[in-house]
């Protein structure tokens, strides 16, 4: 089975082609102001390299976040159509699922949130146990203290030494591996699930006021 | 990639359309439309007064694959058939472009077609021909809607459009929108205005013509609707009751007296004897009716679309990449963006010169 898989809720456009869950080429380019005009190069530099028609695709799977909503949602539109445009489904999953690796033990992931918050969800060898939310992050921090997480991987992390330097391992992973969409998305995809409604993950609501009374424009 | 078409068939294609809170899809196959599918988000923004950007763009994200399917019913064709995907990269609100922008890049992979993102000023015109047939060259284009207020010199809507004016500050659907919450009325507010100046005097009072005999093709509507809310308070202030159709009519009448009288001077100056006005502003009855007027005293030629095809649609999106596609030009680039700022000037983005689709 080919699987395309794709994540856009950080920095890095990131895309993997895998045939039985094996990567077969991967791509990932960081840039956060340009997901819009990266992400379907990036699939067809994977698709190239791999040589692969996307004809061939059986099913495509992308992270819903929590990430910066416009680039989130350019990921996440890219599977819906492609996936309609192949006539096959499409799945989502947490993206910070993607970050958290196997590693004994609890693991906190923590990206950027943009506007000094960041997102955060708890993992035991790779299983989330809490999360994802967003919160600031001297908050996040002693949350993750209280509960007794010694260890936090993630870029978000990484722009708060302050809160997070204590318990941050720097070799860890920084960012979504989009192959890591196989174990999580691959048994439905076999069984020919349905695709899902790729809702993306926001935990922020628009930020919008309604306006107050007009002001008067005459000079009393 | 690119899928051949059998010479001399006329080309299918998909168009996307979402710059501000519209999400439109329409499938022509040439210059005959099959399909316009739009689904709004515009009773989400109505208690904001304005459009919310994320509020759009989170509403583009939902409706954009069911659009494309209703589309796709209505036209009665099959996706595999499109020969072409176009897609509105600019002017428009940034995150809602977006969304279009990288649907419509990933359509054009998976249906294995070429890509055009377009320029939704020259859509606005180009749907025009789908209505009264192909656009005569040059001809002086008048686009009035929330967003944009323009007078453009089209000689040809896939290469060559030349801005003559543009407003300085708020865009004339703008000011209906502000003239429309002074007075009470829902967002937005053109239908609204445009209803409640049907029972008012248009001469009751007299509203500022801004520019209007400035010579030159620029246009200004914040001192009208400074002007406006004045005159309201003034009202309020004395106790009186605010008149509101007398208020709408003299306000839209001083709208469309300077949007018109500056057509006919750009027709004067360039020359030209046709003129077009589409955006959402162009389904306002008195703007239509005043236009038809002045035109037929100096001898131009009129053309509006429909109501439904004034206001955002992706029918527009797919009318201009099918005459793009008839012109033979290239395709864009596959690293096409968004563009909110792209300029009239550019019809069709990023195509690499020279090349042929």
């Amino acid at each position: 089975m080919l699987l395309l898989a794709l994540d856009t809720a950080t920095p890095a456009v990131t895309v993997a082609l895998l045939a039985d869950g094996e990567v077969r080429a991967r791509s990932c380019v960081l840039d956060a102001r340009r997901h819009a005009e990266l992400v379907t190069p990036g699939i067809r530099v994977v698709l190239a390299t791999a040589g692969v028609r996307p004809t061939a695709l059986d099913a495509v799977a992308v992270g819903l976040g929590p990430g910066p909503f416009t680039g989130l949602r350019v990921g996440i539109v890219t599977a819906a159509a492609l996936a309609d445009a192949l006539g096959i489904p499409a799945y989502g999953e947490c993206s910070l699922d993607l970050v958290a690796d196997g590693t004994p033990g609890v693991t906190a992931v923590v990206t950027d949130a943009r506007r000094r918050e960041v997102y955060w969800a708890c993992y035991d060898r790779g299983r989330r146990q809490d999360g994802p939310q967003v919160g600031r992050p001297a908050q996040v921090a002693s949350t993750l203290r209280a509960a007794g997480v010694r260890r936090v991987v993630g870029a978000g992390a990484a722009l708060y030494p302050a809160e997070f330097g204590d318990s941050l391992d720097a070799d860890g992973p920084g960012c979504p591996a989009p192959e890591r969409l196989w174990a999580l998305v691959a048994e439905r995809a076999a069984a020919g699930a349905p695709g899902d409604a790729l809702r993306p993950l926001y935990l922020r609501r628009p930020d919008a006021a309604e306006p107050a009374a007009a002001k008067p424009v005459t000079p009393r | 990639m690119t899928a051949a078409r059998s010479p001399g068939s006329v080309p299918l294609v998909l168009g996307i359309e979402t710059s501000c809170d519209e999400t439109g899809v329409g499938i022509v196959a040439g210059n005959r439309l099959l399909a316009d599918a739009v689904a709004s988000s515009v009773s989400e923004h109505a208690r904001f007064g304005g459009v919310v950007p994320e509020v759009a763009s989170r509403a583009h994200l939902e409706a954009l694959v069911p659009t494309v399917h209703r589309a796709l019913a209505d036209a009665g064709v099959q996706a595999r058939h499109l020969d072409a995907v176009a897609v509105t990269a600019g002017p428009g609100l940034p995150g809602a472009l977006m969304v279009g922008v990288a649907a419509a890049k990933a359509y054009a992979l998976g249906l294995g077609v070429p890509l055009y993102g377009v320029n939704h000023l020259a859509a606005h015109v180009a749907v025009d021909t789908v209505a009264h047939g192909a656009l005569p060259a040059p001809c002086v284009a008048l686009l009035v809607s929330g967003g944009h207020s323009s007078l453009l010199l089209i000689a040809d809507v896939t290469a060559d459009i030349r801005p003559l004016g543009a407003t300085v500050d708020d865009a004339a659907g703008e000011a209906f929108d502000k003239v429309a919450r002074l007075l009470g009325l829902p967002f937005p507010g053109g239908p609204y205005v445009d209803a409640a100046a049907r029972d008012g005097a248009a001469d009751a009072i007299a509203f500022p013509r801004g520019k209007a005999d400035d010579g030159t093709s620029d246009f200004s509507f914040s001192g009208l609707k400074t002007a406006v809310a004045r005159w309201v308070e003034a009202r309020h202030r004395a106790g009186e009751p605010v008149p509101m159709a007398d208020v709408a009519a003299s306000f839209q009448e001083a709208v469309v007296d300077v949007l018109t009288r500056k057509c006919m001077d750009a027709c004067r100056r360039t020359g030209v004897d046709d003129l077009l006005i589409g955006g959402g502003v162009a389904a306002n009855s008195r703007l239509r009716a005043l236009a038809e007027q002045r035109c037929a005293q100096a001898g131009i030629r009129l053309r509006v679309p429909r109501p439904g095809l004034c206001t955002d649609n992706g029918a527009m999106v797919a009318v201009l990449g099918a005459l793009v596609v008839a012109a033979g030009r290239a395709p864009s680039a596959p690293d096409l963006g968004a563009d909110s700022g792209l300029p009239v000037t550019v019809p069709v983005v990023g195509a690499v010169a020279g090349a042929v689709a």
